[in-house]
């Protein structure tokens, strides 16, 4: 039982003796001396990590990051990135903004950009199959991300497969993208197994459904990271709604005071159920709640998908070099409902819809690779059929699946059941067998 | 053997549980520097430095929910919440997260995690500083509860929680911080989930955890001077699992018991325990199993604490009520 808490821990190496490193949040900026807290990409007044800053792994350098990163416009003193104009590389029509600081297009390889289109496009077609199996009875409920592919596509594909991703519910494209198996996702819906299966195995934790307390599990366990000095980066995904809640104020708060290696990316999809984002914050945006945690807060087009990935790579790179965290705004948008009990006609119109259907994520990005010369006729079939080809499995794994065993419960509660749980289980047991017969 | 108090005993187990394994990790308002506002932690920023005892921001669910995420990550935290009445705002981390990660994980995942937190009333404490909050974690399945009495407990059922792969909350009883005890640490006393006798007596059982066992055993004397009553004393010390055997071992001896706890009477444990003895003593009872316990209104400012607080008349009261049926 304990494997993977070990392997998840395993690196016990500490960076120095103790009581050799600097206490947490000496690093830490003082608030006061930035007139240009926020400020934008580039500006020097924002104050990146000085000579003589303790940083994190005992050493006295602050991050390097290429010209163009963060590096340049935050550091212990936090800066904004893209709050004006939230950075975006493609246009709505696939078109090349012309952005080139960082030169997002050439961070990518053919073959690289056919994955990420090929994720988003199976992404799309397994949640469209979630919903189905949901409306035939076989999922209890889902939660589509229809609309997010780019966002969550995105951020995964900066991820590397060591880096530890803590989800919410509607992360389908961050967890496909990962090469977890929907199927796991699926029973979670299907209501066979709480948290859903298969996750860990691709350093992911299980699904939490309370909205926010993931962040303190990401923060936590990135403060574990720190201490083994591990080249890991933590991610806690959340949403605009989730930045109202209490733990991911704890979270933020405590992740900086402790400079841990943490991105938390907040899908601002614009809607939490029926509350939209407005009646979440007076904030001008969420990407400015950084400021006051004294973290770089980033703001980006989330339906442009080579966006996210540059910011998102930009800020993973930000904070393995010890930067500590860092708050990613991703502007995006929640296409179908907030779960399939939901009715969003109650509480938004049509004409919000097509706004944003004109800017979907998939359409553009293939525009671009179309344009680019990486993607025609044969990748869209190859990508359509690996699609088909995932939502068969989930179809096939998911319908009619025999319910995991009602006594296997007594054996989850702890690492070995107590004598009161042994008999509430032969009472199950009983009960289970004067059924059968 | 030397005279040790309750607050060396839990700062031994820390040490010497910081000096076994370094993946236990302190932390917590203030146990830093200041080494806890009870002096639990004195010392131990010192001695293992501030990468294993670390002072927090005011933030008790992030505390807990720090607490899982390092656990996950392979650490044996020990957070310490303050005070009772602060546990609450990390009842969402405690009860939705740390009670059930495990289990979400499909047993894949295990959470090492002590929960210490300074408990009970009776030192004349502000409003939200003496509470019972036992109930609230002994209901959620997933969490143990422990509760030591004596400082040689103290020691090894602290030990034993941070041993233990499963989350347990540790009530210290802060208004026997200051007693002592004679002896030689590290000790190891019973098994935490077991409940242990305090005294032997054949006439009634007295079942009692935390603060309430010195108020049992003081009860207990006066019954033998005032009555000849042979008084029983249990002390539960685990909440969750409760002992249940220990209990009913004794009621079948007595068959009359009385509950002592401070916290109050509505679904406290001792509504438990008096559901337990009935369901497996019953035809041993004399009596209806009765309780001694705080009242239902809220913990009182400290200048009445000792009217509300069960003293040794009130379970006195009920050890002759039980007795004279």
């Amino acid at each position: 039982m304990a494997e993977i808490s070990q392997r998840v821990g395993g690196n016990g190496a500490r960076s120095t003796e103790p009581g050799t490193v600097a206490h947490w949040g000496q690093r830490r900026g003082t608030l006061h001396d930035a007139d240009g807290l926020i400020a934008g990409p580039g500006d020097p007044s924002a104050g990146g990590p000085r000579p003589g800053d303790p940083c994190i792994d005992g050493g006295t350098q602050g991050p390097e990051v290429g010209a163009g990163g963060l590096g340049a416009g935050t550091g212990s003193n936090a800066a904004l990135r893209g709050v004006d104009q939230p950075l975006r590389v493609l246009s709505p029509d696939g078109s090349p903004t012309g952005a080139s600081d960082p030169p997002y297009p050439a961070l990518l390889g053919p073959e690289q950009h056919r994955q990420m289109l090929t994720d988003m496009i199976l992404t799309r077609r397994v949640d469209a199959e979630l919903v189905d199996l949901q409306r035939q009875g076989q999922l209890a409920l889902y939660a589509s991300c229809l609309g997010q592919e780019a966002a969550q596509v995105g951020v995964a594909a900066a991820m590397r497969a060591q880096d530890w991703l803590f989800p919410q519910y509607r992360e389908l494209g961050m967890l496909v993208a990962r090469g977890v198996d929907p199927v796991g996702v699926a029973m979670m819906w299907r209501g066979a197994y709480h948290g859903g299966r298969g996750l860990l195995e691709r350093h992911t934790s299980p699904i939490c459904i309370v909205v926010g307390a993931n962040a303190l599990h990401a923060a936590g366990f990135a403060l574990g990271v720190r201490l083994d000095a591990a080249d890991e980066v933590v991610v806690a995904s959340i949403g605009d709604g989730a930045l109202s809640e209490g733990d991911v104020h704890e979270a933020l708060n405590m992740a900086a005071v402790y400079e841990v290696p943490c991105l938390f990316v907040v899908q601002n999809n614009q809607w939490a159920i029926s509350v939209p984002g407005r009646v979440q914050t007076k904030s001008a945006t969420l990407a400015h709640k950084a400021v006051a945690y004294g973290i770089p807060g980033i703001r980006c087009d989330g339906n442009d998908v080579l966006a996210t990935y540059s910011v998102a790579s930009d800020a993973l790179r930000w904070i393995r070099a010890g930067g500590g965290p860092v708050l990613l705004e991703l502007l995006t948008y929640r296409r179908g409902a907030h779960t399939t009990a939901d009715d969003p006609t109650r509480y938004r119109g049509d004409a919000e819809l097509e706004r944003w259907a004109a800017l979907d994520p998939i359409d553009r990005y293939r525009r671009h690779l179309v344009a680019e010369g990486i993607w025609g006729e044969e990748e869209e079939r190859r990508a359509a059929s690996v699609a088909d080809e995932a939502a068969a499995h989930v179809r096939a794994e998911v319908c009619d699946a025999a319910d995991p065993s009602a006594t296997g419960l007594f054996d989850l509660v702890f690492t070995r059941p107590t004598k009161e749980l042994e008999r509430q289980r032969a009472q199950l047991e009983r009960e289970l067998a004067r059924r059968r017969s | 053997m030397s005279a040790v108090t309750m607050v060396a005993a839990i700062n031994a187990a820390l040490r010497d549980a910081m000096d076994g394994d370094d993946k236990v990790v302190v932390f917590g308002e203030d146990v830093g520097r200041l080494g806890g506002v009870f002096r639990v932690t004195d010392g131990l920023s010192d001695r293992f430095g501030p990468q294993r005892c670390f002072d927090t921001p005011l933030a008790e669910s992030g505390i807990v929910g720090l607490a899982i995420g390092l656990a996950i990550r392979g650490y044996r935290p020990v957070p310490e919440l303050q005070f009772d009445g602060f546990s609450y705002p990390a009842l969402d981390q405690a009860l939705n997260q740390l009670a059930k990660y495990h289990s979400r994980s499909g047993g894949l995942v295990d959470l090492p995690v002590v929960v210490r937190i300074p408990s009970f009333g009776g030192i004349g404490s502000p409003e939200h500083h003496s509470e019972s909050p036992e109930t609230h974690f002994a209901h959620t399945a997933g969490l143990k509860v422990v509760c030591p009495s004596t400082p040689g407990d103290a020691y090894s059922m602290l030990r034993e929680a941070i041993e233990c792969p499963d989350p347990v909350v540790y009530l210290e009883p802060k208004q026997r911080y200051w007693t002592r005890e004679e002896i030689d640490l590290p000790l190891r006393t019973e098994p935490m989930d077991q409940a242990v006798v305090r005294r032997a007596g054949d006439d009634v059982t007295l079942v009692a955890y935390g603060n309430a066992v010195a108020t049992a055993m003081a009860a207990a004397a006066e019954a033998e001077v005032q009555a000849g009553l042979a008084v029983e004393v249990i002390d539960l010390r685990s909440l969750a699992p409760i002992d249940v055997d220990a209990v009913v071992a004794s009621v079948e001896k007595t068959g009359r018991c009385v509950v002592v706890h401070e916290a109050p009477r509505t679904l406290g444990i001792g509504a438990e325990v008096a559901a337990l003895v009935q369901e497996r003593a019953f035809y041993h009872l004399e009596a209806p199993v009765l309780r001694a316990t705080g009242f239902d209104t809220p913990y009182p400012p400290a200048r009445l604490e000792r009217d509300w607080l069960p003293g040794v008349d009130r379970v006195l009261d009920a050890v002759q009520a039980v007795w004279e049926q």
